[in-house]
């Protein structure tokens, strides 16, 4: 093949798409990996900048120059000059990247440095991204959009209204996931959403529209190269109608519900458009409306860019949108490029699917109760399952056991209840809506009520319909036979689901199935339904004739993945998954990736040697297990890099005679389980806080006194600090146990002493039996009782003296030793009163895993793989893995490195945004410097888009509890110059300590006299920071008003005192000195010489 | 609409070598015989259905659900359903659209069409593709109690592809006129080999009157009522038999009367320009092909259906009638799409550049057929 590229381009600058939020979620890690490598194969130099950590991207390995720095134009700025990049591409970090990369254009700073924009065009952005512009173009070319009007204030919104009438969309321009917008169906609605997008876009801009509530939704993934090749990689169709978000929606690859007529003409308009609007080289994806009565389309959007749906639509047909797209940004075209999987064809051609693909969202409303779990046009998912299957039941039941919950499956019991009801029910889009749809279904709805009231395609209906037959046959039948099963499993039942139905075990049709040798083969992605021989080894499961599977002699490991993202289990699990795949493959063995999370770099074909992209439940596991023990050498499964998800899942593994790599499942059961845990502490002379369980409210009410309040209460049953209250006094109590659990024998409440005020430690170590290697130890900015996850933290630790390190060591390796882990452990301790508590240790990585790699230039995750693969933390020393002294050895002028989480607390209107024992954020981003301020600087503005104020006013509104303690960080602020404004309880206070502060009025007392009231202030835009601590649990609410004015505004909040305390440092600091850049590359250097010297 | 689920009767597909797949009847019952073909189209299975090039063939649709959205009485791309039998995975049991008349089976069934569903189509398609495209049968009637080895022996008593003369079974026995539409700016004869309707659609768009002539039509018939131009049809069958349309189309190029071929119209002029034909081994049947302009470098991504195909490694080649000229080529694996002869103002390809189904990215070949008509008519 010719080398066509652009040669002149010898180094590019990719922009990464920041923190984990709702709606830009880790696919643009698996967009932005894929671009990298590329580039880098094509021996350019690759400069990138993501301030978040936890991506595949960032680990230096990716880059020439690795920039964990904030992303906005003044910081991407400074790395500009200083690296001096040719060329610029924006199309692989979302909305971020590309509203960056505008910015940059815009402020001039692009010409200056002469950086070229590749992959994407000014004029085309503009035109796809600016609704406006966009509407008159597609009209130009004989499409046809949804009656609207632009609106830049809330006149122009009331009058356009009046125009168009109700309901009405508000859609604001240049924001990804659907963030402001919503339906209205009055004024009053209207006033509140339009108020909200006008100030979240950009260029304060809202488009208000016609609804076409219920209309067939579409999306087609396109691609053109500079000859002006355009082919469709993916049709999209969402089986929730017009109005759920696509990213909410259930999809469907390819289109299952249009003849060709209609697909060509959805074909024919989005290859007009892609021209019209000018991507010259590139991906982009164009949404579609059909009125299901006369076929009428409409175009909703574009996106210019690589999106959430290219990466679905790579992992859906194999053909890696993102990886040709940085290819044709360098001047290749389609046909000059190699089609991965059948090596033969060019990447100029179509994919075409002979299997179904289903994406489910994953909500997270129970983390939220006060947020409204209606599905509308404004994101609201945290994470997707997609399945792959033969056909649309066998995949929508794989795709529905992915998610992870048990209510989403679909089941089969008979129930009295009006059906009506649940028809009615139905019709409103909410998490579960689909299990609500089949048990009307089963109950007696018949499929045209159920489109009466859900505009659902009755051929999905159907389908959903024809499970329930199968479901009812299985019934009919009363017991297993060979036929019966096949049927079901040809309609995706799961054994539980045959159990359920005929009264059995899961492990009765299991053996079942067995002893008969009934087991579901597995087919290839490959991109040409099978008229090309394939050549990677992309599989999935279906219950069909021939499987596909190819021996191989080599020793195989299998890894299992985390499953769709979800608050407390997201990225930072993949990124280790990820990583022991890319190490054990060098070590030379056969790595096998098992995970249904298609935003992920492990779903890769790329990462692992062989990919199954299945469910991770114990029956889909055990298939593959069974599959590839028939296809060569399996030493066993590594169960400690998915987080809680394939953790859970090692004891059943174990029953069936797996080998488990690393720490055994028992070692895992003595660290889960209470009891066994107390017996590992008791013999290391460790202390947890006191606890104890109680089975009744009276029980309860003895414990907590006896242990002393304030106490610390959860549910016995739910993980990942679900349900978990600090709870102050006896009423808290009561009004806990009422409304947060049905407190009962079987189902406890533990009550832990709380250690209030305490200093709360993370600590990521490996164990090999013999030596401990402590990895990282992170100090919590927060004090304890704000979850890890959710609190920011810095290494080294500032405050901690080197007792304290040397004991937090000691106590690290007894655990270790106790439990018995072989590989990855993660320990919470809390320092209270100069006495080190342990709250939990977590037998396998942790989500502080690619954080504490980055900071401490180290590459853990491969360590970790390598020692569960039998070398020792020693001679992983003595190849250079792993450094010879771990971090208890301070190393002199090392960087600092703080981790911020973010919150989606902008997206769920109504929610408080205290932070407290459950774990709530979405993502994370880390500051790096040689200072802790700046660091803490640093993590902020990558945390919040405004980040701290240098300059302006501050509002403070603490708990007694606190102000003492923030006293100090305040008169700093004071001095700074900063206005002080404070409710009248903190004011006195303040004034006793010379610091004047003007008095706002608590939210509920009204304005009087001209006095405003806080919340008023917050909405003139009067504030720049607000600082509130909270007493107590639950929304108070006066600081609930606050905090939520302040969310809405995107106005940094504090609420803690050391949270307060590090701010002040940092704006401090920020006024000292500016924000200075530097890669991870050149941290790493500064960080090996300081080992050197040792 | 609760239909309940219940499995249907047994029926299965057997290859000539010996393989058999066992499914479930779908469509009318019966036994039915053709070469069993894969198409790897995700849409427009009614008009794949009845495309008459597919005649005598066992269509294999690696699409794994086929019928969800019923039968219309305006996607037909003939009178009539051609296929010899019908292999799906998964028929849909309702047919949900707006257009829609009937579900896809009641259709078979009223045209009498064999088909077997619950088929592992991908397995099917991968042997097919690995050993070439082969006989077949679909046994759905009492036959199907019949052991593999007589049903092996029933198939291979049926017709072979290789050598099929087909084009009198699908031409039209009459001539007829398909009018223009608007102004009649060109009036062409097109000999029906098998034509597809959209064919006439795209010509009738652009002003040209179709006088469609049988297969078995005189040079001088055909001169008579192409006036303008000359269009020669896909359609079934091995091109090495057609030695009368060869005779014809020579007759055509020595008047320079602009002449357009598609699919068999392609092999045909291949053939009249001295080039042989032979077959795939499992032939192009699909929608994603991609098809490169060697003069534009152009790629475009196309219908095929085709088990044969023109032979010629050279991008010119002498010819009685001027220099030929390879146009296209597939990219997938450089089989010649494309041929002409500037001269003799003969072009034509081997896909289908009136799609139906499929993306419409190669009618431009008809506003190029148009041109030549006009530049023709002005010279
Ligand atoms: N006019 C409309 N009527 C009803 N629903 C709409 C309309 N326009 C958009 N939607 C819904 O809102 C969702 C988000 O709109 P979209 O323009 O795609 O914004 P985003 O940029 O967030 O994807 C769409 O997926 C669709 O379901
Ligand atoms: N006894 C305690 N005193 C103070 N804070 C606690 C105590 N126990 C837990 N926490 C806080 O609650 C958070 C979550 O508790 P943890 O046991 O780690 O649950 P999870 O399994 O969700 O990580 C911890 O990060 C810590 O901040
Ligand atoms: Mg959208
Ligand atoms: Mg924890």
């Amino acid at each position: 093949m010719q080398m066509p590229r652009r040669e002149e381009i010898k180094s590019v600058l990719i922009i990464g798409s920041g923190p984990i939020v709702i709606g830009q979620a880790c696919e643009f890690d698996y967009s932005g990996t894929q671009a990298c490598k590329v580039l880098k194969q094509e021996g350019l130099r690759v400069i990138l900048v993501n301030s978040n950590p936890a991506t595949i991207m960032t680990d230096p390995q990716f880059a020439d120059a690795t920039y964990v720095e904030p992303i906005n134009p003044e910081i991407v700025e400074k790395i500009i000059a200083k690296e001096r990049p040719d060329a610029l591409l924006p199309t692989l970090g979302g909305q971020t990247a590309l509203n960056t990369a505008m910015a940059l254009h815009k402020n001039g700073v692009l010409e200056k440095y002469e950086v070229e924009l590749i992959g994407a065009n000014v004029a085309a952005i503009e035109s796809g991204e600016n609704r406006e512009i966009f509407k008159t173009l597609v009209q130009k070319i004989g499409g046809e959009v949804a009656r609207s009007a632009i609106c830049h204030t809330l006149d122009e919104v009331l009058s356009s209204a009046k125009v168009l009438g109700y309901p009405l969309v508000v859609r604001p321009s240049f924001t990804m996931g659907g963030a402001g917008s919503g339906f209205a169906n009055d004024e009053e609605e209207l006033i509140k959403i339009a108020t909200a997008g006008l100030s979240a876009s950009p260029t304060s801009e809202v488009l208000l529209e016609e609804s076409i509530l219920g209309w067939k939704e579409y999306e087609l993934e396109l691609m053109r190269d500079k000859n002006d090749n355009v082919v469709v990689i993916c049709s999209i169709e969402n089986i929730d109608p017009m109005g759920v978000h696509t990213g909410d929606s259930i999809t469907v690859a390819p289109a299952l519900t249009l003849t060709d007529r209609e697909y060509q003409k959805m074909r024919d308009m989005a290859i007009k458009v892609i021209r019209e609007v000018g991507v010259d080289t590139g991906g982009c994806n164009i949404q579609f409306a059909i009125d299901p009565n006369d076929g009428r389309m409409i175009v909703i959007e574009m996106n210019p860019r690589v999106s959430r749906s290219s990466a679905l639509a790579s992992k859906a047909t194999g053909f890696p949108i993102a990886k040709i797209a940085a290819r044709l940004a360098l001047g290749y075209s389609l046909d000059e490029i190699a089609n991965d999987i059948t090596k033969k064809t060019p990447a100029s051609f179509e994919p075409t699917l002979d299997y179904i693909v289903v994406k489910v969202p994953r909500f997270a409303f129970e983390k939220f109760p006060q947020a409204d779990p209606v599905l509308t046009t404004h994101m609201k998912s945290v994470g997707e399952a997609m399945a792959i299957g033969r056909n649309f039941t066998e995949s929508l039941q794989k795709a529905l056991r992915s998610l992870e919950k048990k209510e989403s499956i679909f089941s089969f019991e008979p129930e009295q209840v009006e059906i009506n009801q649940l028809i009615e029910k139905a019709s409103i889009p909410t998490d579960g809506r689909i299990k609500t749809v089949q048990r009307s279904l089963f109950l007696g709805a018949s499929v045209e009520e159920l489109y009466e009231s859900t505009k659902i395609d009755p051929w999905f209906l159907d389908q959903i319909q024809l499970i329930n037959e199968v479901a009812k046959e299985i019934k009919l039948q009363g017991e297993l036979s060979e036929d019966l099963i096949k049927t079901a499993k040809r309609h995706g039942f799961s054994d539980k689901q045959i159990a359920d139905i005929l009264g059995l075990s899961e492990a009765e049709v299991r053996e079942y199935r067995h002893k008969r040798n009934l087991r579901p083969v597995y087919k290839t992605v490959d991109t040409c339904a099978a008229e090309f021989k394939a050549y990677t080894p992309y599989h999935y499961s279906s219950w069909d004739q021939e499987t596909e599977l190819a021996p191989s002699d080599k020793k195989k490991i299998i890894i299992l993945g985390s499953g769709p993202n979800r608050i407390g289990q997201g990225i930072e699990f993949d990124y280790s998954c990820v990583h022991a795949a890319q190490t054990l493959s060098e070590a030379g063995f056969e790595t096998i990736m098992i995970n249904c999370n298609p935003e992920t770099v492990s779903t890769d074909y790329d990462t692992s040697d062989r990919l199954f992209f299945e469910p991770l439940t114990l029956e889909d596991v055990l298939e593959v297990i069974h599959a590839e023990s028939n296809s060569g050498e399996l030493l066993g499964v590594i169960v400690q890099l998915g987080g809680q998800t394939p953790l859970g899942l090692a004891q059943g593994l174990k029953a069936e005679g797996v080998e488990i790599l690393g720490t055994a499942p028992e070692a895992i059961h003595a660290a889960e389980d209470r009891g066994a845990f107390g017996e590992v502490l008791a013999k290391a002379h460790l202390i947890a806080p006191k606890h104890a369980t109680a089975r009744s409210y009276q029980e309860a009410k003895i414990i907590a006194e006896e242990i002393g309040y304030p106490v610390l209460v959860r549910p016995s049953y739910v993980l990942g600090g679900r349900g978990m209250e600090i709870v102050y006094d006896e009423n808290l109590l009561e009004e806990y146990i009422q409304k947060a659990t049905a407190i009962a024998p079987e189902h406890p409440v533990l009550v832990d002493r709380f250690l209030d005020d305490a200093l709360e430690i993370d600590v990521d170590a490996l164990f090999d039996g013999t030596d401990i290697y402590i990895a990282g130890i992170m100090e919590h900015i927060e004090e304890a009782g704000v979850h890890s996850g959710d609190s920011a933290c810095v290494i080294p630790p500032v405050s901690l003296s080197d007792d304290d390190i040397k004991d937090i060591a000691e106590s690290t390796r007894k655990l270790a030793e106790g439990i018995g882990v072989r590989g990855l452990m993660n320990v919470q301790f809390a320092l209270h009163q100069g006495q080190l508590y342990v709250l939990e240790a977590n037998p396998r990585a942790s989500r502080t895993v690619p954080f504490v790699a980055k900071a401490t230039a180290t590459a853990i995750a491969k360590a970790a793989s390598r020692i569960m693969a039998g070398e020792s933390i020693a001679d992983l020393k003595k190849v250079g893995v792993l450094p010879n002294n771990d971090v208890t050895v301070k190393l002199s002028n090392a960087p600092i490195a703080v981790k911020e989480a973010v919150l989606p607390f902008g997206r769920f209107h109504g929610v408080d945004t205290v932070l407290g024992p459950e774990m709530k954020s979405t993502g994370e981003v880390m500051g790096i410097n040689h200072s802790f301020a700046m660091a803490f600087a640093k993590s902020q503005s990558g945390a919040f888009s405004s980040g701290l104020p240098k300059s302006g006013s501050v509002f403070i509104s603490a708990a007694d509890r606190d102000k003492t303690e923030m006293k100090d960080s305040i008169e700093i602020l004071y001095n700074l110059g900063f206005k002080v404004f404070a409710t009248s309880g903190t004011a006195k206070f303040l004034a006793e300590h010379s610091i004047k502060a003007e008095v706002l009025r608590k939210h509920y007392e009204g304005e009087v006299a001209g006095e405003k009231t806080t919340i008023q202030a917050i909405n003139e835009g009067l504030i720049d920071l607000v600082v509130n601590t909270p007493f107590g649990v639950g929304p108070r609410v006066d600081g609930y008003e606050i905090r939520t004015a302040a969310t809405l505004r995107m106005i940094p909040i504090i609420t803690t005192a050391r949270g307060l305390k590090a701010a002040a440092g940092a704006i401090a600091a920020l006024n000292k000195e500016g924000m200075q850049v530097e890669s991870l590359q050149s941290h790493a250097k500064t960080i090996n010489l300081a080992r050197a010297e040792l | 609409m609760s239909r309940f689920f219940q499995k249907r009767d047994l029926a299965k597909l057997v290859l000539e070598d010996g393989r058999v797949f066992v499914g479930e009847h779908f469509g009318a019952k019966g036994s039915a015989f053709g070469e069993a073909v894969f198409a790897t189209g995700m849409t427009g299975y009614q008009e794949t259905l009845t495309d008459p090039s597919y005649y005598k063939q066992i269509v294999i649709q690696t699409a794994p659900h086929i019928g969800n959205t019923g039968f219309n009485d305006e996607d037909n791309e003939s009178s009539k359903i051609w296929v010899a039998g019908y292999v799906v995975r998964d028929p849909s049991r309702i047919d949900s659209n707006w257009r829609s008349k009937r579900t896809l089976e009641i259709e078979l069934i009223a045209q009498k069409i064999v088909g077997i569903s619950q088929v592992d189509t991908r397995a099917l398609t991968r042997h097919l593709r690995d050993i070439g495209a082969m006989r077949s049968g679909i046994f759905s009637d009492e036959q199907v109690s019949k052991s593999d080895q007589e049903l092996v022996e029933l198939v291979k008593g049926s017709s072979q592809m290789k050598g099929a003369n087909l084009t009198e079974d699908v031409s039209t026995k009459t001539a007829f006129v398909y009018p223009a539409e608007g102004e009649k700016k060109f009036q062409i004869a097109a000999l029906d080999l098998g034509m597809k309707t959209n064919i006439l659609n795209h010509l009738a768009k652009r002003g040209v009157e179709t006088h469609v002539l049988p297969a078995s039509s005189e040079a001088s018939e055909v001169l008579k009522v192409g006036k303008d131009g000359v269009f020669l049809s896909n359609g079934p069958g091995d091109p090495a038999t057609a030695t009368h349309l060869v005779g014809v189309t020579k007759e055509v190029l020595k008047s320079h009367r602009p002449l357009f071929g598609i699919c068999f119209g392609n092999q045909i002029l291949g053939r009249a320009l001295g080039l042989d034909t032979y077959k795939l081994v499992f032939g192009h049947r699909g929608q994603n092909q991609p098809v490169m302009d060697l003069a534009s470098g152009k790629v475009e991504i196309t219908t095929h259906n085709h088990g044969f195909a023109v032979k010629s490694d050279a991008a010119t080649f002498e010819t009685e009638f001027g220099l030929g000229e390879v146009t296209h080529r597939c990219l997938n694996d450089d089989v010649v799409e494309g041929l002409q002869v500037k001269e003799a103002k003969a072009f034509s390809v081997q896909y289908h550049p009136e799609a139906a189904a499929g993306p419409h990215d190669a009618d431009y070949l008809f506003d190029r057929f148009v041109d030549l008509m006009k530049e023709n008519a002005n010279a």
